[in-house]
């Protein structure tokens, strides 16, 4: 494919030695910037806690203390955290799934009266930054309208609002409109009702799209912040990005550093299996009108 | 967050007006049932945003204009705005998180820019230098935030010795009210630019080929290249992507939270979301909590309102 610059200009002698010395400067920079920090992650763990903390720091650590990582493991309760992590975040996803998936089929097939208004209300909230609702949500959590119930220190404070995503809505309901209304009426003719068409004939053909709303929902929920710190001040029940910093109070620099390594790992091995759905996820859901 | 466009929904095809009465009925009973069906299909995800968001906003807004004391809640109309414009926290915060989203910007979009341009001229290692630039962003926050605290450490810290070895002034980072925010910035763009240029790349590879290749035989050379063709054709994805961008980083909280404690030195990394958080958590005062999301709602829908029309033409 031609790009800014051609490939006859490349390979003019000149030009492969101008773009071999770029190519090899880029590689060489972007893993010292991207790879470096992991690197430091990864090794830092492994020194003594002198060493940790020494001036100028060391590339190699001169012993290898494996057992900062297991130290970080009891001490931080990683077990713990990554276990909450993980709770939360294929909770949500499961009722982000069942929810939005369930909505947005309403809205794209069955339109109900008045599904353009509750599709524009729902389309609105995009518009709301989400740092503006956090007060008024945390009060809500607090005292669920109607039925008076506390949700705080419960997994539903963070499952729910996660289904609250107009986003997936917006996403899926695009997906099912482009499925022909001949296959619906065939399902129809063929005594299918909705539920059946939607098991049978709208999901199987939504694969694609369940993946990058699926990956969004999981990672959104790993990645989130204020919110969990809020709803879970149970240290017992708390996340791992909220965990570690609340527990890493008087834990000695190479603990701390093992702690944060263990809980890089799961995400970076879930990225480079999925990486390919993930950025091609990232492109195609985020901007392409 | 792409256009939002509704499609116009169909009209049910109604029973032809020859038919029977009772057929008639038969017919209403169905789309009674089809309706009530929908409904129940919609009803979890209503719910939600009923409880969550809808309700919140209402409340947001309500609350602006309410004070609590001691379990009693009564009007004050813009007492509560007054009260925080008076605090002189407040215009700090935003001359912060204006501070902040400025250098953002300069390092969060040109750079993923550049980088974008870059990647989409090599012609090996193309993929590994994609999954490099992407793999932050997957990292949990608070990972990637306190290994740059390790880092920008003043004593032990890894930048202050690569500083240090290369005879180079060292800095406070973190420590210094005039670098503090800089250092949050850095921390925050190296986190966060792999979602930017991967998108700027998918838009680059959109190019079409011929465009380069018309204006090379017209004699433009690599700049007016880029300047003429480049910028041109993705300049849709990048104003979509600097609103977003915008939005975003106004709402900055978790970096300078965990790097700083929130405040920073003489308060140079208080922003205006964790002025909030102060009010409404640690003073228990939802009224100036509300009031400031207020503002900070009215100063962004600027923004998201010229996202969705730019979004919408885009379709």
């Amino acid at each position: 494919m031609r790009t800014l610059i051609s490939d006859t200009q490349l390979n003019r002698r000149g030009g492969r030695i101008v773009y071999w010395t770029v190519l090899v400067l880029v590689v060489v920079v972007f893993t010292l910037v991207f790879l470096g920090p992991l690197y430091w992650l990864v090794t830092g763990g492994l020194k003594s806690t002198r060493e940790a903390v020494q001036s100028p720091p060391t590339l190699f650590p001169s012993e290898i203390h494996t057992d900062t990582y297991r130290e970080a493991w009891s001490q931080l309760r990683m077990g713990r955290l990554l276990f909450n992590t993980l709770y939360y975040a294929f909770g949500a996803l499961a009722l982000q799934l069942v929810f939005d998936v369930a909505a947005a089929y309403a809205l794209s097939k069955l339109r109900p009266v008045l599904g353009n208004l509750i599709l524009g209300m729902m389309l609105a909230t995009l518009m709301i930054p989400a740092a503006v609702l956090i007060v008024p949500q945390y009060l809500t959590v607090l005292d669920l309208p109607l039925v008076h119930l506390n949700l705080i220190n419960t997994p539903w404070a963070i499952w729910l609002p996660t289904v609250a995503n107009a986003f997936n809505i917006f996403l899926l309901k695009r997906f099912f409109d482009s499925i022909p209304e001949e296959l619906m009426a065939a399902a129809a003719m063929d005594g299918a009702g909705p539920l059946r068409a939607l098991w049978s004939i709208v999901l199987p053909m939504s694969r694609p799209i369940l993946g990058v709303v699926s990956i969004f929902a999981v990672v959104n929920v790993w990645k989130d912040f204020l919110w969990p710190m809020l709803v879970q001040p149970d240290p017992a029940k708390q996340p791992l990005n909220i965990g570690i910093n609340s527990l890493s109070l008087g834990v000695s620099q190479n603990v701390i550093i093992a702690a944060l390594a263990i809980a890089s790992a799961p995400t970076i091995v879930f990225f480079l299996i999925f990486q390919r759905n993930i950025m091609a996820g990232l492109t195609s859901g985020s901007l392409k009108g | 967050m792409a256009a939002i466009s509704v499609s116009a929904r169909r009209k049910p095809a109604g029973p032809p007006p020859d038919l029977a009465p009772a057929s008639r009925r038969a017919a209403l009973a169905q789309r009674v049932r089809r309706n009530l069906t929908a409904h129940g299909f919609l009803l979890g995800a209503l719910l939600c945003f009923a409880c969550f968001s809808w309700y919140p906003m209402v409340r947001e807004i309500v609350m602006s204009f309410q004070r609590t004391r001691r379990g009693r809640t009564t009007w004050v109309g813009l007492d509560n705005l007054r009260h925080i414009t008076e605090d002189p926290a407040f215009w700090q915060a935003w001359r912060n998180t204006l501070l902040f989203t400025l250098l953002a910007l300069v390092l969060g979009f040109a750079v993923p820019f550049l980088v974008a341009v870059l990647l989409n001229e090599l012609r090996h290692a193309k993929a590994y230098l994609r999954v490099l630039v992407y793999l932050p962003v997957m990292m949990p926050p608070v990972a990637s935030v306190l290994l740059f605290k390790y880092f920008y450490d003043p004593s032990y810290g890894l930048f202050n010795s690569v500083l240090h070895a290369l005879h180079l002034p060292t800095s406070a980072w973190l420590n210094s009210a005039s670098t503090a925010m800089v250092s949050v910035v850095i921390a925050a763009t190296w986190m966060n630019m792999g979602g930017a240029t991967l998108i700027y790349l998918a838009a680059l590879q959109g190019i079409p080929g011929e465009l380069y290749e018309a204006a090379e035989l017209d004699g433009a050379g690599l700049l007016r290249r880029i300047w003429h063709v480049t910028i041109p054709q993705t300049r849709l994805i990048l104003s979509l992507l600097l609103l977003l961008q915008i939005v975003a980083t106004m709402q900055v909280f978790v970096e300078p939270f965990l790097l700083t404690g929130g405040n920073g030195p003489q308060g140079s990394t208080t922003t205006v979301v964790y002025l909030i958080y102060q009010y409404a958590f640690n003073f228990n005062n939802y009224g100036s909590a509300s009031a400031l999301g207020l503002v900070m709602l009215v100063v962004l829908a600027g923004f998201s309102g010229l996202y969705a029309r730019l979004s919408r033409t885009a379709d």
